[in-house]
């Protein structure tokens, strides 16, 4: 079962991966089947565990101020900055369109 | 022409009253110094990890059980993705598969035909209630083409409120949002300032002939106020009606409301169906509530949230405030909105009450009409009033012992308001108002006023 162009275009949009050439591409195909065997259990009244913490304690907080005052710190990061604000682009750049870009996709 | 029946469900976010964010311990605060109030977590910097806020849980179990729902003992937290650049870490911790509470319902009133004498009670179903961080502010600067953001708001914790398509109209919308605020207030888990940003409200609007399915739903946003729902929602089923009548279809997109226009304009920046991708927050475990009968013998009290001792101190809430002004006081429904919608008018009233001899039905008319017109007119709240409850009871009284006539209270009223400290037997005096009881007095200016007449 190959995973077909416009699901790969879609992965690509959502997570900003670019699976690059067709070693990549075959890379994810590859760990999708892997992860398919998970399929062959049977899990029928099996409720489903989507986290090793379930059985853990959720540890709360106390609602006291401890941290933050650190503007000077977290900005040293920043490319851009001004007067304290980070700057980013006007809005999302959104990924071309697969007819626009030069990725392997698009031959294929 | 067939007849349409609108649909307008909501999605109200309510900012939580706390005094730190609801997974990091930097400060919640509305104005200060930007990315002052930010902590490594809130910039989303690697290696830092989600820690649950106590108070943000207790406050949602409040409000879920002040809407009349089931909380759910056991509720999971999971990731949101989106990019967007006030969202540092690209998801956004919420309650997507099971959220703290559900199933609610909130009751409301409304005037019918604008007469405050006739008031209808309606129902709208709380789908759920559930925990989320805030996102930080973008600050669009169009002339540099770039956005500034500042993350202090960034991880505060949020209560989205999620009210079933159970509205028909603006006004519907308005009202439920207003008792939302109220009760909101009235419990403390957010203090429910729209134009703070403290709550905010997405319209989920359609229509539909009736016996057919429900119509094509566009969502609305950018509403800054509750009078501003009312418009923006009554606008859009006006918009869809109009474009259906002419042939059109409407498209399931989301769109903004212009204020200074009146009207819906489309989001360009939400072009296309959003895929989330919700994933299980990794970081947290499940988060579990205990009452009476599942609470641990052996945990530490801290680690411990209690429904049922939530339940035992939740405040008198609106409705039932309302039923006890009316049934204490023999004021009329409407009477009691009034005394709620404004912050500590109703306490006014009651201290105006026990310091007069006037029947309340009485002093209702001098609070509604002559005390809130004044304070409306000068845009004061109860709190700033240049007349306090001992002068208002005081000069009630003077009215109520027939000591003057009902005009010349108003008279001493309007006096009262200048706040020159001045006690109302004191303007009284100063001019001349006191009522005369003498029969001989009276008799002898009326004999005086007929000789006058006599002589012209």
């Amino acid at each position: 079962q190959k995973v077909s162009v416009d699901v790969l275009d879609h992965l690509e949009h959502l997570a900003l991966v670019d699976f690059r050439d067709s070693e990549g591409v075959e890379r994810l195909q590859k760990a999708i089947q892997f992860a398919d065997q998970l399929q062959e259990v049977n899990t029928d009244g099996v409720e489903p565990m989507d986290s090793v913490l379930e059985d853990r304690c959720l540890y709360l907080r106390e609602d006291d101020v401890t941290e933050g005052n650190c503007t000077k710190e977290l900005l040293e990061n920043a490319r851009e900055k001004v007067e304290e604000y980070f700057v980013a682009p006007p809005g999302n750049i959104p990924l071309p369109k697969l007819e626009e870009r030069e990725t392997f996709l698009q031959g294929s | 022409l067939a007849p349409w029946i609108p649909v307008v469900g909501l999605e109200i976010h309510a900012q939580i009253s706390s005094n730190s964010k609801l997974f990091s311990g930097s400060q919640v605060q509305f104005a200060a110094p930007p990315n002052s109030l930010v902590s490594f977590f809130d910039a989303s910097l690697p290696g830092t990890l989600p820690v649950l806020n106590r108070r943000c849980v207790e406050a949602a179990v409040m409000t879920g059980l002040a809407l009349n729902c089931s909380i759910n003992k056991k509720s999971l937290f999971d990731r949101k993705h989106y990019f967007y650049a006030d969202l540092p870490a690209g998801y956004q911790i919420t309650q997507q598969r099971v959220p703290i509470a559900v199933n609610g319902r909130l009751s409301y009133s409304l005037c019918i035909d604008n007469k405050m004498s006739q008031m209808v009670t309606k129902t709208v179903r709380i789908k759920q209630i559930q925990l989320e961080q805030d996102s930080g502010k973008s600050l669009h600067d169009d002339t540099r083409s770039q956005t500034l953001v500042d993350l202090n708001r960034a991880g505060v914790g949020l209560m989205e409120v999620v009210m079933e398509p159970d509205m028909c109209c603006g006004e519907e919308a308005a009202a439920a949002v207003r008792e939302l605020q109220l009760i909101l207030q009235t419990l403390g888990s957010s203090q429910a300032v729209m134009a703070e940003g403290q709550l905010r409200v997405d319209a989920n609007v359609s229509v539909h002939h009736p016996g057919e399915p429900y119509g094509v739903r566009t969502e609305v946003k950018n509403i800054n106020s509750i009078r501003f729902l009312a418009k923006a929602v009554d606008y859009e089923i006006q918009r869809q009606i109009e474009e259906l009548e002419n042939g059109g279809i409407i498209l399931n997109e989301t769109r903004a409301f212009d204020s200074k226009l009146g009207c819906t304009v489309p989001m360009r920046d939400k072009e296309g169906k959003q895929d989330y991708r919700f994933m299980p927050e990794p970081n947290l475990p499940p988060l579990i509530l205990y009452d009476a009968k599942s609470l641990p013998a052996n945990m530490n009290h801290q680690q411990v949230i209690n429904i049922d001792w939530i339940h035992e101190r939740l405040p008198d809430l609106p409705s039932v405030k309302r039923e006890k002004l009316v049934e204490q006081y023999g004021i009329l429904p409407e009477h009691s909105f009034t005394l709620l919608s404004e912050d500590g008018l109703a306490e006014f009233f009651e201290s105006v009450v026990k310091q007069t001899q006037m029947k309340p039905k009485k002093v209702i008319g001098w609070i509604l009409n002559d005390l809130l017109s004044y304070l409306k007119e000068h845009s004061l709240t109860v709190k700033e009033s240049p007349v306090s409850s001992f002068l208002l009871a005081d000069l009630l009284n003077l009215l109520e012992k027939k000591e003057i006539s009902s005009t010349a209270a108003k008279q001493v009223l309007a006096e009262l308001w200048k706040g020159e400290g001045k006690t109302p037997l004191e303007i009284v005096k100063e001019q001349k108002l006191e009522l005369l009881q003498d029969q001989k007095e009276l008799e002898q200016i009326c004999q005086a006023v007929i000789d006058g007449q006599e002589n012209e």
